[in-house]
């Protein structure tokens, strides 16, 4: 027997967040920082590193070294894609989505972006905002990234001066308050040093906030989910043929949002037939709430024809249902990029349609916000006003209302691969 | 409940019970890598609860180098006569007996899996090879998809992965193409082992600690059985051993350890200060891109 506790009992809670800043800034130092000193590493981890920065001559052991995992990425000193790391305290588990900064930036940024409840994103104290700072603000508020954080790093190169701290978060506030930003919480640091990273730094004592670790751990996440609008987007009709379940039919899904009980009236689209919750099951037995981001199988009371696609909602709030899309897409393909007229596949729930592109409307300079109206066409890491047309109609609600069910991926029929990300406004 | 918050490790499980339907739902013929260690038993308890109380859609392969703890072998066929499911065993033995790989000169079949796992999937045209690698295990491991794509010949290409965004997988595929999935790439080591407490998943006798026959080598505890050959200047002595790991038993190495429950296993993960590959896999030793270099050619 065993005293663990059930998944059910358990209160350890998951926090997803993504990190964006360059190399210079300092993030893999950071990263490599709050994963030494919350004890995620482990010695032979450690030994590896220790020993390359001794043999490189570096005056640290060199915590970057710890995120950087491919051997052209070592050789080159960058680092190419979305990394993910994990490390956990007593309060939570952490899955940290490591995107790299100067290259690919924003094909990673969105990436990471995308199933973030946080962002971290780092400035150097000496230099101030850059350029790139308010890219990857921009970036985080475009996915609807609940929380932000922003750290001045290498507080100790300006000795710890308040007066520095305080022109970058006048700055950054001024320029967050122009973008959606929800919560913003601003921490001077030395990743190098260790000030603010775990532990509350000394050399700070202006600074009242938390240390970035202890924000990490006690941020209230639990509220960034959309608990209102239910949306089960059938993934995968469960019949098991067999004598003692003959006649079992269930609805296999997660749940995108909303809370679902039974006994709850539910209409099937796109058809538009409603019948009634009659129970909601788990290999653990029927549960009483189905809420996100639980893996559930519903069961109907009626016997309708539903199949994957398909999604079960609130008779009286239902998503928007179109064949008309509107979105913002980030374009990721370096070989061709997304025309007017070109033809797609498109993922979004768990539908699959086909999509031709109707108007590219504009494109977004992401640095000035500037939009250039006379675009036809966007290319790698552009982020643009797109009107698709699919085959079939979407089951679809704005993404700033429902990040489950307003974005969709674009996948190239020719090759499978998957080209860009569309946020439906 | 009420303020309907979740624990990490129910999380993850709705995530990994998400991504099993999801290959169910879209994919020809997946196939679950099952060997019987504990990775493996935690995917196939996972899909059992994606698809209850319908019986698991796809079958399960173990490509078998021969090499394995006896022990191992008996739960696999126990574990999977009471799933259910069918079993593929893709022998290296075999292949060896064919000429269609060579065996390298130390007796270490690691590698030569590759070209074994390939040519099944080949046979039974498999789409989608669910594994059970996670990405806190290894750095090359840490830049993989959910689903990772492979080629033709079964290759990884790191910096041609296919964006991953949302919960939105991509595993469309050309024939003879397959998308590897990895339902526990978001898990640690210790989320293992606390989900296999949290849900009473039975295991092999080796995960567990017992006095066992070893030889030091190289600073690693290996068991004496008929693959481990005790060499001139050994030692045989008695431990208290168990396995962090399972893999080939010529070539895992176990840890010193009084743990005989898997709260005490636990327990010693917490404090562990040595990665699990880290402490018993002598085949990731080899270089420090040894994971990458497999990757690329097809490895799990």
């Amino acid at each position: 027997m065993t005293d663990t506790l059930t998944l059910r009992e358990d209160t350890h809670e998951l926090l997803r967040f993504a990190t964006a800043g360059s190399v210079d800034d300092g993030k893999s130092t950071l990263i490599g920082r709050l994963l030494f000193d919350s004890k995620a590493l482990f010695d032979d981890q450690w030994d590896a590193v220790e020993a390359v920065s001794a043999g490189r001559g570096d005056e640290y052991t060199d915590l970057a070294l710890l995120t950087d995992g491919l051997r052209s990425e070592r050789e080159q000193g960058i680092t190419i894609d979305v990394a993910y790391r994990y490390f956990s305290t007593p309060e939570r588990k952490f899955i940290i989505a490591d995107t790299p900064g100067h290259i690919q930036y924003t094909r990673n940024m969105v990436t990471g972006a995308s199933t973030a409840d946080l962002a971290l994103i780092l400035v150097d104290a000496r230099k101030g905002l850059v350029e790139q700072s308010r890219r990857h603000a921009f970036l985080c508020s475009l996915l609807r990234v609940p929380h932000m954080v922003l750290c001045v790093n290498k507080m100790d190169l300006v000795d710890y001066d308040e007066a520095v701290y305080k022109k970058i978060e006048n700055e950054f506030s001024a320029f967050a308050t122009k973008l959606e930003v929800p919560d913003l919480t601003v921490i001077p640091v030395s990743a190098l040093k260790g000030d603010n990273v775990v532990n509350r730094s000394e050399n700070m004592p202006w600074f009242q906030g938390p240390s970035l670790l202890h924000h990490l751990e006690k941020v209230h996440i639990a509220s960034d989910r959309n608990l209102v609008d239910v949306r089960f987007p059938v993934q995968h009709v469960i019949r098991p043929h067999s004598g003692d379940h003959h006649d079992y039919r269930g609805y296999a899904g997660q749940v995108a949002s909303g809370v679902m009980k039974p006994g709850d009236e539910v209409t099937v689209l796109p058809s538009g037939f409603t019948s009634r919750i009659a129970s909601i099951e788990t290999a653990d037995g029927p549960i009483e709430e189905a809420f996100p981001p639980l893996s559930v199988t519903v069961r109907l009371e009626d016997e309708l024809d539903v199949s994957r696609g398909d999604m079960l909602c609130r008779p009286g709030n239902q998503p928007r249902v179109s064949q008309d899309i509107e979105a913002m897409v980030c374009w990721m393909d370096e070989a061709r990029p997304l025309r007017v007229r070109g033809k797609y596949a498109v993922k979004h729930t768990t539908a699959d349609v086909r999509a031709i592109v109707k108007d590219v409307q504009y494109q977004l300079d992401i640095n000035t916000l500037h939009r250039d109206e006379t675009a036809t066409e966007l290319r790698l890491n552009e982020i643009g006003r797109v009107t698709l047309r699919t085959t079939k109609p979407l089951l679809c609600d704005d993404y700033r209302r429902n990040r489950a069910t307003g974005g969709f991926i674009i996948i190239d029929e020719a090759d499978n691969r998957t080209v860009g990300a569309g946020i439906i406004v | 409940m009420s303020d309907y918050r979740i624990s990490h490790l129910a999380a993850l499980e709705a995530e990994a019970i998400f991504i099993f339907r999801e290959v169910a739902a879209t994919c020809q013929r997946p196939v679950l890598l099952f060997s019987g260690g504990k990775d493996s038993i935690v995917m196939l308890h996972l899909a059992q609860k994606a698809f209850a109380p319908a019986p698991v859609p796809f079958p399960v392969m173990h490509v078998d180098t021969g090499q394995n703890f006896a022990e191992v072998i008996d739960y696999r066929d126990r574990r999977v006569a009471e799933a259910g499911v069918q079993l593929i065993v893709a022998s290296v033995q075999d292949a060896i007996d064919r000429g269609m790989v060579t065996e390298p000169p130390d007796g270490t079949r690691n590698r030569i899996q590759t070209p074994v796992l390939l040519e099944a999937a080949e046979k039974y045209q498999f789409d989608a090879l669910f594994g059970g690698a996670r990405r806190d295990e290894e750095k090359a491991r840490a830049k993989e998809r959910v689903f990772s794509f492979r080629d033709d010949f079964g290759q990884w290409d790191p910096k041609n992965q296919r964006p991953e965004l949302w919960n939105l997988y991509n595993g469309r595929v050309h024939p003879g193409e397959q998308i590897r999935v990895f339902p526990l790439s978001n898990w640690t080591e210790l989320d293992v082992w606390r989900y296999i407490g949290a849900e009473d998943i039975p295991l092999p006798e080796v995960y567990f600690s017992a006095e066992r026959e070893v030889v030091d080598r190289g600073g690693m505890l290996y068991a004496v059985n008929e693959f481990i050959k005790v060499r001139e200047g050994e030692e045989i002595f008695t431990e208290k051993v168990r396995y962090r790991t399972v893999g080939d038993a010529n070539l895992t190495a176990g840890v010193r350890s009084s743990a005989t429950t898997i709260d005490e296993i636990i327990a010693e993960v917490e404090v562990s200060r040595i990665t699990e590959r880290g402490a018993t896999r002598g085949d990731d030793r080899t270089s420090e891109a040894a994971m990458e270099d497999r990757k690329r050619e097809g490895y799990f």
